[in-house]
């Protein structure tokens, strides 16, 4: 065990853990942030993207250690206007990828504000969605480009 | 059906059918509050729970808003206290009502639920179904920190700890140590396709109408395609709670159909089926029967050693890809005698396939995974096959809509090489796939136009006609132009014969692999509760059609599946996600589901578009570029 210094969503977090323990496993039963979401304990996915200083990491993959002095952001601490876009384009099914979906944007939109929609599929080219979605998030991500931007 | 009014005369609504993504919380809150006069935020719609009903069977099948719906309607028109709305809310886009908190990342998910005292469960099921335990050293896995208990029964491991880390290092010790001696050999993927046609099969008469004629006969076109095994491949590995107590037995669970699972795990730990509460909680999309009811086995047999503890157990990426259910493989063989002027005059369809039901609650013994695994195991009932007259299973689809002098259809029943369950619109992929493709070498053979060909063969269903126009006009068909490696196809289906006409043209490229560039889609579901939702399931399911079409086949050798991975079972990404343009016909008609209808269209339309760019027919699934040169080099132009 070890003592582990970090920020979530802008709250400091000191915790005494062993420091291998996946980041995915310390937001989710540690600091209960349920939204970041487990899919395949591999990076494969994209479902538990998180933002490690701006960019978008996967959390099971990311051991806490990685994390010590670092700013994680978790989809419940994004800009709300994110979560508004996709709500105003119905941009899910499911919702289980959503909030890897909402990060990955997140982190495209920092770097790009204005993107086509072809830096868009491609940003998020590494996240999965099973549903079919894939065309709402899309539109979502243009329109949350268009409110940020504004 | 039941309804609790509050004193503010908002409703609670508990219902049978089950929320997995598909929307249909809000699709029943709008029917309800249509009838009971209210605003959709003052209807709530409860997750299903076995300890207050009511028993609706399954969700699946694209019957929720048909037949949930209905029931919903009559039971709120009965309980009415007030004039219902003047502006109804179905037939308008009403917003998701679950959909803010998940995007806000709200715990929302069965994955979610932490009540206090929780124990972290993992299991290790054998890698293949029949393979033996042959030897652990379940010491190596006790010691390690944080386990509370290592389990073996039979051929079934598990393993609890305080923490879901030292649950997972312990289940990758527990693996690494324990030794399987494995079944007889299985056969490899590509065997097992072929070998579809040529095992002992169990035949029987599907349906027919008219003879074969005895002369006229100028020509016979003969065909023959296959899908191979297709994993439902949520992207949230299936999770579920459990907890004993007293004898009683208490679990949460993203399963489609709680009281067919309560059955089951009453017959698989020796309880009464009172003695079982089933508490739905929302799934992430499943698209069938997945790993959700095996995973809730393993949380309550793991619960038995947890002392009174609630146990959560949780899948992994390899177990969701390689111990649930796939959709199985089939072979379609498809012949028609033309006469001289081309006129078919005989159809026939036949269909080699395993059932395509592996659900619980419908075999003298459990169909839960584990309970095939321990000390005390059952024997794996083989997969059932729904009737025709429940919509079919695998002969789903395979009764041609168009009027046809004379047809046969057959089914060659086959034993399931791997698991077989299912998956969203079970036969009626292979067989649209197979008729559609079909219909395009009929055309292709007799120099029809494909749509003109569909038209003059379905002049008996005016909507039939209507989705295939708007799909024609919308996607210009008339229009098309030929340029080099692009091509267009159409394919149309009416789900289950009873239910939603849908017509899909596709525009793809070929060059070093297929690209699906856009599909266009008409859909007639009758009225449409929600016609953002139907849009929505209409382009899922395309979509994920596409994905099967393009991309998907379940591997495996002797040992087990080998695709256990997103690396080895890849998936559509967003950068080969065709546009789609979905087209919802208005009407008054009484609602028929949406879920399934899209999907062996969409795979026919792009199969088609792939001969008009190449002039080449392939016709077994995925069309993957190793099948299309294949097919070239069989087939120069």
């Amino acid at each position: 065990m070890t003592a582990v210094s970090f920020s979530v969503n802008g709250r400091r977090h000191t915790l005494d853990a062993d420091p291998s323990t996946p980041l995915l496993d310390v937001l989710r039963d540690e600091l209960q942030l349920k939204g970041t979401r487990f899919g395949c304990g591999a990076g494969e996915c994209g479902a538990c993207q998180v933002l490690v200083d701006g960019r978008s990491t996967a959390a099971c993959n990311t051991p806490l250690a990685a994390v010590e002095g670092h700013e994680v952001t978790t989809v419940e601490g994004l800009d709300r206007c994110l979560v508004e876009a996709f709500i105003a384009e119905q941009a899910a099914q499911c919702a289980y990828c959503s909030s890897g979906m909402l990060i990955g944007a997140a982190a495209l939109l920092r770097h790009t504000p204005s993107p086509t929609d072809e830096e868009v599929r491609r940003a998020l080219d590494a996240h999965l969605c099973r549903c079919g979605a894939h065309n709402r998030i899309v539109r979502a991500v243009q329109r949350a480009a268009q409110a940020l931007v504004q | 059906m039941r309804l609790d009014f509050a004193a503010d005369g908002s409703v609670q609504v508990r219902t049978g059918k089950v929320e997995l993504g598909q929307g249909i919380r809000t699709a029943l809150a709008q029917i309800a509050a249509d009838e009971l006069g209210l605003a959709i935020e003052r209807v709530q719609v409860l997750p299903a729970d076995t300890a207050f009903g009511p028993d609706e069977g399954v969700t699946s099948g694209s019957l929720s808003v048909q037949d949930g719906g209905s029931a919903l309607r009559a039971a709120c028109i009965e309980a009415r206290r007030q004039p219902p709305r003047t502006v109804p809310l179905v037939g308008s886009s009403v917003p998701r009502t679950d959909l803010a908190a998940k995007f806000a990342g709200a715990p929302s998910f069965i994955q979610d639920l932490a009540p206090p005292g929780l124990l972290h469960g993992r299991v290790l099921h054998p890698p293949r179904r029949d393979a033996q335990l042959a030897g652990v050293d379940l010491a190596r896995v006790s010691s390690l920190p944080g386990v509370v208990a290592v389990h073996r029964d039979g051929h079934l491991l598990g393993v609890l700890a305080e923490r879901s880390r030292d649950a997972d290092k312990a289940i990758e010790v527990l693996s690494a140590v324990a030794r399987w001696a494995p079944g007889p050999p299985g056969p490899e993927e590509s065997q097992a396709r072929a070998g579809l046609t040529q095992q002992p099969a169990s035949s029987s008469l599907v349906a027919e109408h008219g003879q074969r004629p005895g002369d006229g006969i100028a020509r016979t076109l003969t065909a023959r395609y296959s899908k191979p095994w297709i994993a439902h491949a949520s992207v949230a590995p299936s999770c579920a709670l459990a907890r004993w107590d007293a004898g009683r037995l208490e679990v949460w669970t993203h399963s489609q159909g709680l009281y067919n699972l309560r059955r089951d795990l009453a017959l698989a730990f020796g309880v009464d089926a009172d003695a079982v509460r089933v508490r739905h909680a929302d799934g992430a999309g499943c698209y069938g029967h997945n790993g959700a009811d095996d995973v809730v086995f393993d949380a309550a047999w793991l619960a038995r050693e947890a002392l009174g503890r609630t146990v959560r157990v949780q899948w992994s990426r390899a177990d969701e890809l390689s111990h649930a259910p796939f959709g199985t493989a089939m072979a379609v063989d498809l012949a028609a005698d033309l006469d001289a002027r081309g006129e078919v005059l005989h159809w026939r369809h036949q269909v080699w396939s395993a059932g395509h039901s592996g659900r619980p609650g419908r075999n003298p013994a459990p169909a839960l995974l584990g309970s095939w695994q321990t000390a005390q195991a059952v024997a794996e009932p083989p997969p059932l096959n729904m009737p025709l007259a429940s919509g079919g299973g695998a002969e789903r689809n395979a009764v041609p809509g168009y009027a046809l002098p004379a047809w046969q259809v057959l089914w060659h029943r086959v034993p399931a090489t791997l698991r077989s369950s299912a998956l969203r619109s079970l036969g009626a992929f292979a067989n649209v796939f197979a008729a559609e493709s079909f219909v395009d070498e009929i055309a292709q053979a007799t120099g029809s136009d494909p749509l003109q060909w569909r038209l003059r063969h379905l002049a008996h269903d005016a909507r039939a006609l209507a989705v295939l126009d708007l799909a024609a006009a919308r996607g210009g068909w008339a229009l098309r132009t030929r340029a080099d490696g692009v091509g267009h196809g159409l394919a149309f289906a009416r789900y289950k014969g009873s239910g939603a006409w849908c017509a899909v043209m596709a525009e793809v490229e070929a060059g070093a692999a297929l690209k699906v560039r856009r599909l266009t889609i008409a859909v007639d579901v009758g009225q449409a509760i929600n016609p953002d939702g139907v849009v929505a399931q209409i382009e899922g399911g395309a979509i994920q059609a596409t994905s099967w079409a393009l991309k998907e086949a379940v591997q495996f050798d002797a040992a087990g599946i080998t695709s256990n991975s997103w690396a080895s079972y890849p998936i559509l990404r967003f950068t080969e996600v065709p546009a789609v343009d979905v087209h919802v016909v208005a009407s008054l008609a009484p609602s028929v589901g949406a879920g399934e209808a899209s999907l062996g269209p969409t795979a026919a339309a792009i199969a088609n578009a792939l001969f008009d760019a190449l002039g080449v027919r392939v016709r077994d699934l995925p069309l993957s570029a190793e099948r299309i040169v294949a097919a070239m080099n069989d087939d120069p132009r």
